[in-house]
C-alpha cells in the first residue's frame, strides 16, 4: 500500500475512535454529561490519540530504519571488495535506480510481474526496457547488480507490506486499549493534558536537535578536516590558497581579518544612523511621522540581501570608483575596481540600519517615562534628557542590540561576494578588495573539488570558526539584554 | 506643637508666589479643569486634597508646564509666578521648570549614582564653577534632604540601590539642587511607608524655610499635618482653598465636609 494511503487509513481510524470514544463515555455516564468527569470530546480526543500516536511513531521508526537494514543486506551481493564513501554510493544508487525502474515498467504494463522477478543480463533489452519508462542506467548492468536490484525490490515490497499490517495492528490495539478506558471516572482531560504538553515538548526538541546537529556534523566534519590538513597552519596561516592538485594554504586569518573589517565598516555605519534614527523615532516624531517612517524603515529589512549584494556591484561600487579611482574626480587614485572592503562594508551598514534602529528603539521605550519626567521636571532639556538619562539607562539594551548587528554582520554571504571581490588579503586598505569567512565557504563547497579533499572541507572548519564567534556574540548579547531587563521589572 | 506652628504660620504668609486666574485645562476633548482661581503664598506649604481623578495633579504640572510634554493637552487662563505670566511666549519652560522644582509620586532616581543623581540639575545649568563647587551643592542638598549622613560614605553607589524612602528624599535632594523658587510634590509619600513618609513631611516642614511648596496627596491627615493652606478640588473644580485648620475643622463648603468626613471620594 502507499504511505499516503496507509496515513489516511490511520487518520480514519482516528476519527472513528475519537466518535467511539465520545459515545462511550456519554454511555457510562447515562447520557448525562454532568456524570462525566471531563467535557464527552476528552474522551474522543484520548482513544483518537491512543489509536494514532503508537501507530505513527512505529511508522516514522519503521520508516527510518527499513531502508538502512535493506542496503546492508544488498550490498553484499553486488560487490565483495570493500567499496568506500562515493564508490559505493555510486554503485548503491545504481542499484536503486533501476529498481525504481522496474516498479515504474511493471506500473505501466510493459512488463508482467512475473517477468521483472525473472529478468537477468541475458535480455539484452534492460537498458532499452528501462528507459523506455524514463529511467537511464548509466553503465551496463552486470549481473549481480540486476539481481540487488530484484532483491531490493522484492525486500522493500515485503517490508513495506509488514509496516502496513504492523502499524494498523497497533493502531487497532491503541483504540482498543483507549476504549476499555474510558468509563465515567476515567480522567480523560488529564491525559489528553499529557499529550499536548508532550506535543510541545517535542516542538521545543526539534528546534534544540538541529542546533545540536548541526553542530555536531560541523565539528565531525572538522575533525576529518584537521586529519588531513595541519591545524596550526589553518588557524595561524597568513596566506590562502587553495589549490585542486592539494598542498594548498589554507589559513583563516586572511578570512578573518576581512570579515572583521567589513563587519567594522558595516557598524561604524549601522549604529550611528541606526541608533540616530531610533531615538528620533522614540523622543522626537510625531505619532503621524512615526507610523510612516517605522514601517519604512522594516521594508529596509524585508529586502533581501542578495538585492543589497546587486546594489553594491552596480550601484555602489562603480560610484565609489568614480570618486575614489584613478580617474576619480577626487583624482586620488585609491581605488582599483568596484569590488573592495568599503563597498561592502557601506551596502551591509544599510542593510543592518532597520535592525539596529528596531531594536533600539524597543529599547529607548522601554526607559521609564518618570526618568524622563525627573529630567524635564529639573529643567533639563529634550536632547539633554535623551543624552544624559535616556540613553545611559538605554546603554546595555543597545549595547546588545549592536552585538546581534555585529553577529549579522558577519555571517552575511551574498554582499561580501558581490561587493568585496574574492581575494584573500591582508591589508589595511579599505579600498581594497578582500573577502571573507562566508564567501569562502561558498566557493569551497561548490567549486570542482572532491567533497574528501581539505580543499572542501575547509568549509566545515571556517564554518566551525563563524558559529563559535557568533555563539559568543550573541550569548554576549542576550546576556547584556537581560540583565538590562532586570533593571525595570 | 500646633500653637508653634500657628506663630511661624502666621509671620510668613504674606508674599503672594503664583497667582493663577481663569485656568481651564482640556486632554482632548476632556475638560480636566474648570475655571480655577488660587493664590499660592511664598514660604508656605500648600497641599491639593481631593478624590482620584478631580484634577489636582493636572493642576499641580500646570505649574511647570510639565502637561507641554503631553500632546493633546491644552491650557487656557493665566498663571504667574512673581507676577510673571508662565505660558507667555517668552517664557522658556525648561528655565521655569528650573525654578518650579518638582518630586513625582514614584521615586524615579536616573540609573547614576547618588553624587550624579544630585549633580544632574546644577551641571546643566552650570551652577558650579568648580568641581569643589558641585561637591557642595551635592553636599548641601543631601543634607537638606535629610539623607547626607545615610549616604556620605557611598556618594558613587547607584540611587536605584537605595531603599523607597531614601530614593524619594534623593529626588528631593536632586531637586533642591537646582535652587528652585517653588517645590512641586506630587504625592511624594504614596509609594513609602509610614516611617520614610515622616521623614518626608518632617523634611517638607524643613523645606518651607525656603521655598514655596505645593503637595499633591490623598491623605488628609498630611495635608493637615504639613501644609498651612489647603485647596480641595472636586471633579475639576476648585471647592474651597483656605487655611489648613479652617478646612478641617469648619468647612464652608458641604462637598470639603462631605470629603474630609470620608462620605466622598
Amino acid at each position: 500500500m502507499h504511505t499516503s494511503w496507509l496515513l489516511i487509513v490511520l487518520v480514519v481510524l482516528a476519527g472513528i475512535s475519537f466518535y467511539l470514544g465520545r459515545s462511550r463515555a456519554m454511555q457510562s455516564a447515562g447520557g448525562d454529561m454532568r456524570q462525566l468527569h471531563s467535557l464527552p470530546n476528552f474522551y474522543g480526543w484520548n482513544v483518537a490519540l491512543a489509536s494514532l500516536v503508537p501507530a505513527v511513531v512505529i511508522f516514522a521508526l519503521w520508516q527510518a530504519v527499513q531502508p538502512n537494514i535493506i542496503n546492508r543486506s544488498v550490498v553484499s551481493m553486488v560487490t565483495t571488495e570493500e567499496l568506500t564513501g562515493g564508490a559505493l554510493n555510486l554503485v548503491m544508487s545504481d542499484v536503486r535506480r533501476i529498481a525504481n525502474g522496474l516498479d515504474a515498467a511493471i506500473s505501466r504494463g510493459v512488463m508482467s510481474a512475473s517477468e521483472a522477478r525473472d529478468l537477468s543480463v541475458g535480455d539484452a533489452s534492460i537498458r532499452q526496457q528501462l528507459s523506455a519508462v524514463g529511467t537511464v542506467v548509466g553503465a551496463e548492468v552486470s549481473d549481480n547488480v540486476l539481481l540487488a536490484a530484484q532483491r531490493y525490490r522484492a525486500m522493500t515490497a515485503t517490508g513495506s507490506l509488514m509496516q502496513t499490517a504492523l502499524v494498523l495492528i497497533v493502531a487497532v490495539a491503541g483504540a482498543l486499549y483507549g476504549l476499555r478506558q474510558t468509563n465515567r471516572d476515567f480522567r480523560a482531560r488529564v491525559s489528553v493534558e499529557t499529550v499536548v504538553r508532550a506535543v510541545l515538548i517535542f516542538a521545543a526538541t526539534v528546534a534544540i536537535m538541529t542546533t545540536v546537529g548541526i553542530a555536531f556534523s560541523l565539528i565531525f566534519n572538522t575533525i576529518k578536516f584537521f586529519n588531513l590538513h595541519p591545524a596550526s597552519d589553518f588557524l595561524f596561516g597568513t596566506t590562502w590558497n587553495p589549490l585542486f592538485r592539494g598542498g594548498s594554504s589554507l589559513g583563516i586569518l586572511p578570512l578573518l581579518w576581512g570579515t572583521f573589517y567589513i563587519s567594522i565598516i558595516a557598524l561604524l555605519v549601522a549604529v550611528p544612523i541606526g541608533l540616530f534614527s531610533a531615538i528620533y523615532l522614540a523622543e522626537y516624531a510625531s505619532p503621524a511621522a512615526r507610523s510612516i517612517i517605522k514601517p519604512a524603515l522594516e521594508v529596509l529589512a524585508g529586502i533581501p540581501t542578495i538585492v543589497y549584494g546587486l546594489f553594491a556591484l552596480l550601484t555602489v561600487g562603480p560610484l565609489l570608483v568614480s570618486a575614489f579611482g584613478p580617474n576619480g574626480f577626487l583624482g586620488l587614485g585609491w581605488m582599483r575596481g568596484g569590488s573592495a572592503v568599503i563597498t561592502a562594508g557601506l551596502v551591509m551598514g544599510v542593510m543592518l540600519i532597520p535592525f539596529v534602529s528596531s531594536l533600539s528603539d524597543d529599547i529607548i521605550n522601554a526607559v521609564p517615562q518618570s526618568m524622563r519626567d525627573g529630567s524635564y521636571g529639573l529643567g533639563a532639556t529634550k536632547s539633554e534628557t535623551v543624552r544624559m538619562v535616556v540613553l545611559p539607562a538605554a546603554l546595555p539594551g543597545i549595547a546588545g542590540a549592536v552585538l546581534l548587528a555585529a553577529s549579522r554582520a558577519i555571517g552575511e554571504t551574498m554582499i561580501v561576494v558581490l561587493g568585496a571581490g574574492a581575494a584573500a588579503r591582508l591589508s589595511l586598505n579599505p579600498f581594497e578588495a578582500m573577502t571573507t569567512v562566508t564567501a569562502k565557504i561558498v566557493a569551497q563547497l561548490t567549486g570542482d573539488n572532491d567533497f574528501n579533499s581539505p580543499e572542501a572541507l575547509v568549509a566545515f572548519a571556517l564554518g566551525t570558526t563563524l558559529f563559535v564567534i557568533t555563539l559568543i556574540l550573541n550569548v554576549a548579547a542576550l546576556y547584556i539584554v537581560r540583565r538590562y531587563r532586570e533593571q525595570y521589572e | 506643637m500646633d500653637d508653634l506652628r500657628i506663630i511661624e504660620r502666621t509671620s510668613n504668609m504674606n508674599d503672594i508666589k503664583i497667582s493663577a486666574k481663569g485656568v481651564q485645562v482640556f486632554y482632548g476633548d476632556t475638560h480636566a479643569i474648570k475655571d480655577v482661581d488660587v493664590e499660592i503664598a511664598d514660604k508656605t506649604v500648600t497641599a491639593f486634597i481631593g478624590p482620584s481623578g478631580c484634577g489636582k495633579s493636572t493642576f499641580l504640572r500646570c505649574l511647570n508646564r510639565m502637561n507641554d510634554t503631553i500632546d493633546i493637552c491644552r491650557v487656557e487662563g493665566s498663571i504667574a509666578i512673581d507676577g510673571q505670566d508662565i505660558y507667555d511666549k517668552r517664557v522658556d519652560p525648561v528655565q521655569l521648570r528650573a525654578k518650579v522644582g518638582m518630586v513625582f509620586q514614584k521615586p524615579n532616581p536616573f540609573p547614576k549614582s547618588i553624587y550624579d543623581n544630585v549633580a544632574y540639575g546644577p551641571k546643566i545649568h552650570g551652577l558650579a564653577r568648580t568641581k569643589a563647587d558641585l561637591d557642595e551643592i551635592v553636599e548641601a542638598s543631601l543634607r537638606r534632604a535629610a539623607l547626607w549622613n545615610e549616604v556620605k560614605d557611598r556618594l558613587q553607589a547607584p540611587g536605584t540601590g537605595l531603599s523607597g524612602g531614601q530614593q524619594q528624599r534623593l529626588c528631593i535632594a536632586r531637586a533642591v539642587a537646582t535652587a528652585p523658587e517653588v517645590l512641586l510634590m506630587d504625592e511624594p509619600c504614596s509609594a513609602l511607608d509610614p516611617i520614610a513618609t515622616a521623614q518626608v513631611e518632617e523634611l517638607i516642614d524643613e523645606l518651607r524655610q525656603q521655598f514655596s511648596v505645593v503637595i499633591v496627596t490623598h491623605s488628609m491627615q498630611q495635608a493637615a499635618r504639613v501644609s498651612q493652606k489647603t485647596a480641595f478640588f472636586h471633579l475639576g473644580n476648585l471647592v474651597e482653598f483656605n487655611d489648613t485648620d479652617q478646612i478641617f475643622t469648619n468647612p464652608q463648603d458641604p462637598r470639603t465636609e462631605s470629603y474630609i468626613t470620608g462620605r466622598i471620594g
